[in-house]
C-alpha cells in the first residue's frame, strides 16, 4: 500500500502543497515542449513533402547554431552571419537534394533513412573540422536576445520566467504561425501541400519535385537555425546537442509524422509529462527518468492511435 | 568456367533445396571454415585476431540477430544495442551466481533472457508499424540503459558500475579474463559464430523463415493465409533479441573482457548495427557477414590507410575525417546498392558463372 500511496497520491498532494512550484514546473515544461515542437516541425515538413524520416534534423540544428556562432567568431557582424547562415542552409539544402534524394528516388523509405544518417556523420565531421568541437558561447545579445530572469509572485510563492524562454514561446508561435500562412496563402506553399497529398499527382500539373524538395529542406534549415539559436541560448552550443533529437521523435511519434499541428500538440504533451514526471515521480526510481519517460507516455498513446494523436489514417489494402 | 552447376543434377527434393545447391559453394565453405578455425588461429598476428576478427564475429551475430528482424520480418528495431547488453549483464550475473557452470553455456543461455526481453518490447509490434514501431523501440534502448547504470544489483553492487570479467576456463583452458589467449577466446567465439550461423540459416529456410518473410512482403495478406501475427512478430522479436544477446554477451566477456556496459551497449551501437545489416544487405545471411567485416573494418582500414595515403592526419583531424568519410561512403553505398553487398556478391556470382562468355 505504500508504495500505491507513493505512486498515486503522494505526488499530487505535493502538487496541492506548493502550487508555485507545480507552476514552476508546468512552465518548465511548457518551454521545453515548445522546443521539441520546433525540432518535430523540421522532421515533419520534410516527412510530410519527400517521405524521407531525416534523423539529421538534430544535427542540422546544431549545425546551423555552430555555423552562426563560427561565423560571428571569424569577425562577421551578427546580422550578416544570421544571413550567411541562412545562405549556408541553403547551399545544405541543394547539396542533399542533388547528391542524396535525386539519385535515390523512388528507393525504400528505410533508404532513405540510412542516407539521412550519412548526412548526420558528414555533418559532424564537417562542422567539427571547420569550427572545432569545443562547446560555444551563443551570441544572444548580439542577437537582440533578452536575458535575465521575470519573478511573479502568484500562489503564495514565487515563479521564475526566464527571459529568454519567453522569447523562444514568442518567436516559435510566430514561425509556426508564418509557417501556415506560408502553406496556405502562398504558390509555393500550395505547391508544398500538392507534394505532400501526393507526389505523382503533383507531378501531373506540373509541379517541381526536386525544386519542392530544396525549398523544404531549406524551411527546415531556417527551423533548425531558429531552434538551434534557442536551444544554444539555454545552453552551450556544441554537437552533444544532437541528443536533442532523439528527445524529438516521441514527439513525433505522438503527434503524427504527416501532422504539424501534431508536432506542437506532442511538443507540449511530452514536454510537460516528462517535466512533472521527473520532478515527482523520478524520486521514486533514482531519478533520471526523462530519457525514456517521454518514450513511455508515446507509446500510451500509440496503443491507441498507432497513426499518432493527428496522423493520417492508415488504410490497409491487399 | 570454373563456377557453373552444369553436369550437377538434383534427384531429389533435400538436394534441390539445399543451402548450397552447387559443389563449388560446398568447396568454397569448407575452404573459409578451414581459413577461420586452422590457418587464421596459427597464422593471425594479435593484431589481426584482436583488432580484426574478433570484433567482426562479435559484429557479424548481432548483425544476423538484426537482420532476421529487420531483413527478414520487416520490423524496423533501433534497440539492438540495448538487447545485447541485456545479454551481457544475464551472463555476468549467470557466472557469478553460478561459476562453476561453464561460462560457454552461459554466453549462450544469456540470449534467452534477451529474448524474453526483446519479446516484451517487441508488443507494440502488433498495433505499430513501420518507423512509429523504429521509434517505439527506442523505447528498450533507453529504459534498458537506464536499468543497466540505475539497478546495482545487475552489476553486482561493484563500485565501478561496470561488468567484471572473472576468469573461467573450457576443457581446462582459460576463455575469459586477463589470462586467456586471443587464440582461445577467437576459437570459443567462431564455434558459437558457426553454429549459431547453421541455426539461423536453418530456422530462415523452413516454415518460421517462410512466415517472417511473408509478415515483412504484407502482413495483413499473410495473417490472411493463416499465419499467427502476434506468434511470428513476437518470434521474430525472440530470435533476434537472442542473437543480439548473445552478440553482447559474447562482447563483453570474449571481446573487451569486462568494462563500462553503458558505452558500449549505447544508442550508437544500434545504429551501427542496422547500418551492417543495411549495407550488407537486408534479408540476407552472407549480407549480416559482409555489413559487419564493412563496418567493423573501416576505422580501422581508415586509421591506417590514410596515411598510407599521403594523407597527413592529426589526431582530432582525423577523428573528424573520418566521420566526414564514414558518411559520405554510407551514402555512396546506398546510391550505388541500395541491395546491399549481398547484391554485390550475387552478381559477381552470376559473372563468374558466365564467365568468360559475356552471357
Amino acid at each position: 500500500m505504500d508504495i500505491l500511496f507513493k505512486v498515486l497520491i503522494d505526488p499530487f498532494l505535493q502538487m496541492g502543497a506548493m502550487p508555485d512550484l507545480f507552476v514552476q514546473t508546468i512552465w518548465d515544461g511548457f518551454v521545453t515542449g515548445v522546443l521539441y515542437a520546433l525540432i518535430a516541425l523540421g522532421f515533419v515538413l520534410i516527412f510530410k513533402a519527400s517521405g524521407v524520416f531525416n534523423f539529421a534534423q538534430g544535427i542540422m540544428v546544431v549545425f546551423a547554431a555552430l555555423t552562426l556562432v563560427g561565423l560571428y567568431e571569424m569577425g562577421l557582424p551578427a546580422p550578416l552571419a544570421v544571413l550567411v547562415t541562412l545562405g549556408v542552409m541553403f547551399v545544405l539544402a541543394v547539396a542533399i537534394e542533388r547528391v542524396v534524394l535525386r539519385p535515390l528516388v523512388n528507393q525504400p523509405d528505410i533508404i532513405l533513412f540510412m542516407a539521412t544518417f550519412g548526412i548526420t556523420y558528414f555533418l559532424i565531421g564537417l562542422g567539427e573540422l571547420i569550427f572545432g568541437g569545443n562547446p560555444k558561447q551563443m551570441i544572444t545579445d548580439q542577437l537582440y536576445l533578452p536575458r535575465g530572469a521575470i519573478e511573479v509572485k502568484m500562489l503564495g510563492g514565487f515563479v521564475q520566467f526566464q527571459k529568454i524562454d519567453i522569447a523562444a514561446a514568442v518567436i516559435a508561435v510566430v514561425m509556426i504561425v508564418a509557417l501556415a500562412v506560408f502553406f496556405q496563402k502562398t504558390r509555393i506553399g500550395r505547391a508544398l501541400r500538392a507534394v505532400a497529398d501526393s507526389h505523382k499527382a503533383a507531378l501531373s500539373v506540373g509541379i517541381s519535385l526536386n525544386q519542392i524538395w530544396v525549398i523544404v529542406w531549406f524551411t527546415a534549415g531556417i527551423v533548425a537555425l531558429v531552434t538551434g539559436i534557442m536551444w544554444g541560448a539555454r545552453s552551450d552550443v556544441s554537437f552533444g546537442l544532437q541528443v536533442i533529437a532523439l528527445k524529438a521523435l516521441p514527439v513525433l511519434i505522438l503527434g503524427g509524422f504527416t501532422s504539424v499541428p501534431g508536432a506542437i500538440v506532442g511538443g507540449l504533451i511530452i514536454g510537460i509529462g516528462e517535466k512533472l514526471g521527473e520532478f515527482y515521480w523520478g524520486p521514486l526510481v533514482g531519478g533520471g527518468i526523462e530519457s525514456w519517460l517521454a518514450y513511455c507516455i508515446a507509446l500510451g498513446f500509440l496503443l491507441f492511435r498507432p497513426q499518432g494523436l493527428f496522423g493520417d489514417k492508415i488504410i490497409e489494402r491487399i | 568456367m570454373f563456377y557453373r552447376e552444369t553436369g550437377q543434377f538434383k534427384t531429389n527434393y533435400a538436394d534441390d533445396m539445399a543451402v548450397f545447391p552447387i559443389l563449388q559453394d560446398r568447396i568454397g565453405i569448407a575452404l573459409i571454415l578451414v581459413l577461420a578455425f586452422v590457418v587464421i588461429p596459427l597464422a593471425g598476428s594479435n593484431f589481426l585476431l584482436s583488432s580484426v576478427m574478433i570484433p567482426f564475429l562479435v559484429f557479424s551475430l548481432a548483425s544476423i540477430g538484426l537482420n532476421i528482424l529487420t531483413g527478414y520480418t520487416g520490423l524496423i528495431s533501433l534497440g539492438t544495442g540495448a538487447f545485447m547488453g541485456v545479454g551481457a549483464y544475464a551472463c555476468y550475473k549467470l557466472t557469478t551466481l553460478f561459476p562453476e557452470v561453464n561460462i560457454v553455456v552461459w554466453i549462450v543461455a544469456s540470449g534467452f533472457f534477451s529474448a524474453l526481453v526483446g519479446v516484451l518490447f517487441g508488443l507494440p509490434s502488433l498495433r505499430i508499424k513501420g518507423f512509429y514501431l523504429a521509434v517505439a523501440t527506442l523505447a528498450a534502448q533507453f529504459f534498458l540503459q537506464w536499468c543497466f547504470t540505475r539497478i546495482p544489483w545487475l552489476y553486482n553492487y561493484n563500485a565501478s558500475g561496470a561488468i567484471e570479467v572473472g576468469q573461467r576456463t573450457l576443457f581446462g583452458i582459460n576463455v575469459t579474463g586477463a589470462k586467456a589467449s586471443l587464440e582461445a577466446r577467437y576459437m570459443v567465439l567462431l564455434t558459437i559464430v558457426t553454429v549459431l550461423t547453421w541455426v539461423a540459416s536453418n530456422i530462415m529456410h523452413g516454415r518460421i523463415g517462410r512466415s517472417f518473410m511473408a509478415v515483412r512482403d504484407m502482413d495483413i495478406a499473410a495473417e490472411l493465409m493463416g499465419i499467427d501475427l502476434l506468434k511470428t512478430k513476437l518470434l521474430a522479436f525472440a530470435v533476434s533479441s537472442f542473437y543480439a544477446g548473445v552478440a553482447g554477451a559474447a562482447m563483453m566477456f570474449l571481446w573487451y573482457g569486462g568494462g563500462e556496459a553503458n558505452d558500449a551497449f549505447n544508442i550508437n551501437q544500434s545504429f551501427l548495427i542496422l547500418f551492417m545489416v543495411i549495407i550488407g544487405g537486408l534479408g540476407s545471411m552472407i549480407g549480416s557477414f559482409f555489413g559487419a567485416a564493412f563496418i567493423s573494418m573501416l576505422p580501422t582500414v581508415l586509421k591506417f590507410g590514410l596515411p598510407a595515403l599521403g594523407i597527413p592526419l592529426a589526431g582530432a583531424t582525423a577523428e573528424h575525417l573520418t566521420y566526414i568519410l564514414v558518411g559520405a561512403l554510407i551514402i555512396f553505398f546506398l546510391i550505388v546498392e541500395p541491395h546491399g553487398l549481398a547484391r554485390l556478391w550475387q552478381i559477381g556470382k552470376q559473372k563468374l558463372r558466365m564467365w568468360p562468355f559475356p552471357y
